[in-house]
């Protein structure tokens, strides 16, 4: 995927979260961070280091997971990390990486042992060994069960705990919401919103998300819905309308006589407080993932 | 507070070592498949007493008379066939010659063969004899089956060679395609890990278990078959050794840029096939025509069995083959050279 004119800038010890669809170039852009691709144009500065002049010193600095990556099934868990750590000048012990990622007792086991969770709890221990002042993470919990993935947070929280800066690629918005200081929503390869999370679901002009679908194939025109009270924006999508409102208990009263005086009725109504996915949808029409 | 660091060529290496010990199969086609390969070429063409040349006689007015005098002859069997079924015997190489009655008796053979020509001049013998003929000079001859000049004594060494040649090239190819396939390369970019250290681990892991594989098979040949081991344990750990660096660096060559196992294999096939049938494995090379007697000379396998033989077979020194030592090594250092020029690493 191409990335074009993609400028952002990530501050010491925030964990920095690129989010967008699969295809948006979230991938390409920490390689090119990473210094596993070359950037045609434009530059990448690291730790005040540059990848032509610095690369080694760049390399010992920071950590990666890269999200293709499988560690070699035939090795133990702790024949992995130690060879990571031979490659780093600066490391942590062994035992204690993989006690921050909870594999202890997996020490002996052969990677093709461990189930999606530990895999992934190892590829971050071999980027945890080298004592990282950086860390990518490369869709970092996609695929895992809902525990796995909390137990992988924790550890990225450990991690910025002691002051470590993190990059990580998501497409999952609540993983985003919790983890991440600032955020950049990606999309065809350019950032079409950058801010906090906070920020960024400000910008939607309101907090709280009204949906609703009518029984019948009834149908309500898009002005009178945004002329109700606490309305910012109308949206319609399959037959559902969206409403983004911010007050929910002013907005639905009067959603409902609207309704009762058109003489249609509700098929569906839900509420939720509005989230990254909202503000992807409200960007690009489209949602974050498919699931 | 930083720990202590392992070693990274030892832990690089040890990889490449654990992941071999722990996968069975390939354990059977380094140190089991040669083995069995030989056995079975030692026993199919172990020197035998000569056996007599089987031969037809056709059917008709005066073969049962023929075939005696045919059979009588040392070193001929003779068997009455119908016509038929002698010339399909003929065809398929049953029988070295048939012979049909009728004077003047008709010798029918494939005289391209050495065993059509042998059994014509035993036959034609046996009549001449048989008709009265008396020989007018004596001779007198001894007969040798030295060690050394067998089948196997020829065939071990080009085992050994082939030997050395397909591991080196599956063991680092394979394990090369693979991590680069599962993007394990690429993570390996990412760190600070030296390159040469990971392409260095792989020649080593491959020394690592040559002893075994060269051991195995030379004692297999001595004990089973009586192979001569003539050449000193240096000269001939030293052809080894050059010639397993040189097929690492040429399996580096060919996994340096395959994405896939599928793209190896065939790249492997098309690298290795032409050699297995060139370069004096099974049969001598001196078989091929003159013209193409320096290309084959040239071809990295062929240098090594030429030294192998060499040191084992004939007892030579290290010198003993200048050139195909030269060979070998001019395979490993230029393929060693391209390969860490054109590694793709993603």
């Amino acid at each position: 995927m191409a990335v074009a004119g993609l400028d952002l800038d990530v501050r010491t010890g925030e964990c920095f979260g690129l989010l967008g669809p699969n295809g948006a170039g979230k991938t390409t852009t920490v390689e090119v961070l990473q210094g596993l691709l070359t950037a045609d144009e434009g530059q990448v500065e690291i730790l005040g280091l540059h990848w032509q002049r610095d690369a080694r010193e760049l390399r010992e600095r920071m950590g990666s997971q890269l999200q293709e990556t499988k560690l070699p099934e035939k090795l133990t868990v702790g024949e992995t990390v130690a060879m990571f750590r031979s490659f780093y000048r600066r490391g942590v012990d062994i035992d204690a990486v993989l006690e921050i990622v909870q594999l202890t007792e997996k020490r002996d086991a052969w990677v093709s042992r461990l189930s999606g969770g530990q895999r992934q709890r190892l590829a971050v221990a071999c980027a945890l060994v080298c004592e990282p002042d950086i860390l990518f993470l490369d869709e970092p919990t996609t695929g895992l069960d809902p525990q796995s993935r909390r137990q992988l947070w924790d550890v990225i929280e450990r991690f910025r705990a002691r002051g470590g800066t993190v990059v990580l690629t998501t497409h999952h918005m609540e993983e985003a919401e919790r983890l991440c200081d600032r955020v950049a929503v990606i999309d065809h390869g350019q950032i079409i919103a950058l801010g906090t999370p906070r920020e960024l679901i400000a910008s939607l002009g309101a907090e709280h998300v009204v949906e609703f679908a009518l029984a019948d194939a009834g149908v309500v025109e898009q002005v009178s819905l945004a002329a109700l009270p606490g309305v910012a924006q109308v949206a319609a999508e399959d037959g559902k309308t969206r409403l983004t409102v911010a007050r929910v208990h002013e907005t639905v009263p009067a959603l409902m006589r609207l309704l009762t005086a058109r003489g249609v009725t509700l098929s569906e109504l839900t509420t939720h407080h509005a989230t990254l996915e909202d503000v992807f949808l409200a960007l690009t029409g489209r949602h974050l993932r498919d699931e | 507070m930083t720990s202590r660091r392992p070693n990274a060529l030892l832990q690089l290496t040890l990889w490449r070592v654990r992941e071999f010990l722990r996968e069975p199969e390939a354990l059977f086609w380094v140190f089991a498949f040669p083995i069995v390969l030989a056995f079975a070429l030692g026993i199919a063409f172990k020197n035998r007493v000569p056996q007599r040349l089987r031969i037809a006689v056709e059917q008709g007015p005066g073969a049962a008379a023929l075939a005696t005098a045919l059979d009588s002859a040392p070193g001929l069997h003779a068997v009455v066939l119908a016509a038929s079924e002698a010339s399909l015997e003929l065809r398929t190489g049953r029988v070295a010659l048939v012979a049909a009655a009728p004077e003047p008796v008709l010798f029918r053979y494939d005289s391209t063969r050495a065993e059509g020509r042998l059994a014509r001049l035993l036959a034609y013998d046996a009549l001449q004899r048989a008709g009265g003929r008396r020989d007018v000079r004596d001779t007198r001859e001894i007969r040798v089956a030295e060690r050394g000049a067998r089948y196997i004594d020829f065939v071990l060494p080009g085992l050994l060679g082939m030997n050395i040649m397909g591991t080196g090239m599956w063991g680092v190819g394979f394990s090369v395609v693979k991590s680069r396939n599962q993007k394990l390369l690429k993570r390996l970019l990412a760190s600070p890990m030296r390159k040469s250290e990971y392409l260095l681990s792989h020649i080593l892991a491959r020394l690592v278990f040559l002893a075994g594989e060269v051991i195995s098979l030379l004692a297999f040949g001595a004990y089973v078959f009586d192979v001569p081991i003539r050449g000193s344990w240096s000269a001939i750990a030293a052809v080894v050794l050059i010639g397993a660096m040189t097929f690492a660096g040429i399996g580096l060559l060919v996994a340096s840029r395959v994405r896939t196992i599928e793209g190896v294999s065939g790249l492997m096939n098309l690298v290795m096939v032409p050699m297995w049938i060139c370069s004096g494995v099974f049969f001598a090379y001196s078989n091929f025509p003159d013209a193409a007697q320096p290309l084959i000379k040239a071809l990295p396998l062929t240098a090594l069995n030429d030294a192998l033989r060499a040191v084992l077979i004939d007892g030579a020194g290290l010198t003993a083959q200048p050139v195909a030592m030269a060979v070998l090594a001019a395979w490993g250092m230029g393929s060693f050279a391209v390969a860490l020029r054109i590694f793709r690493w993603s």
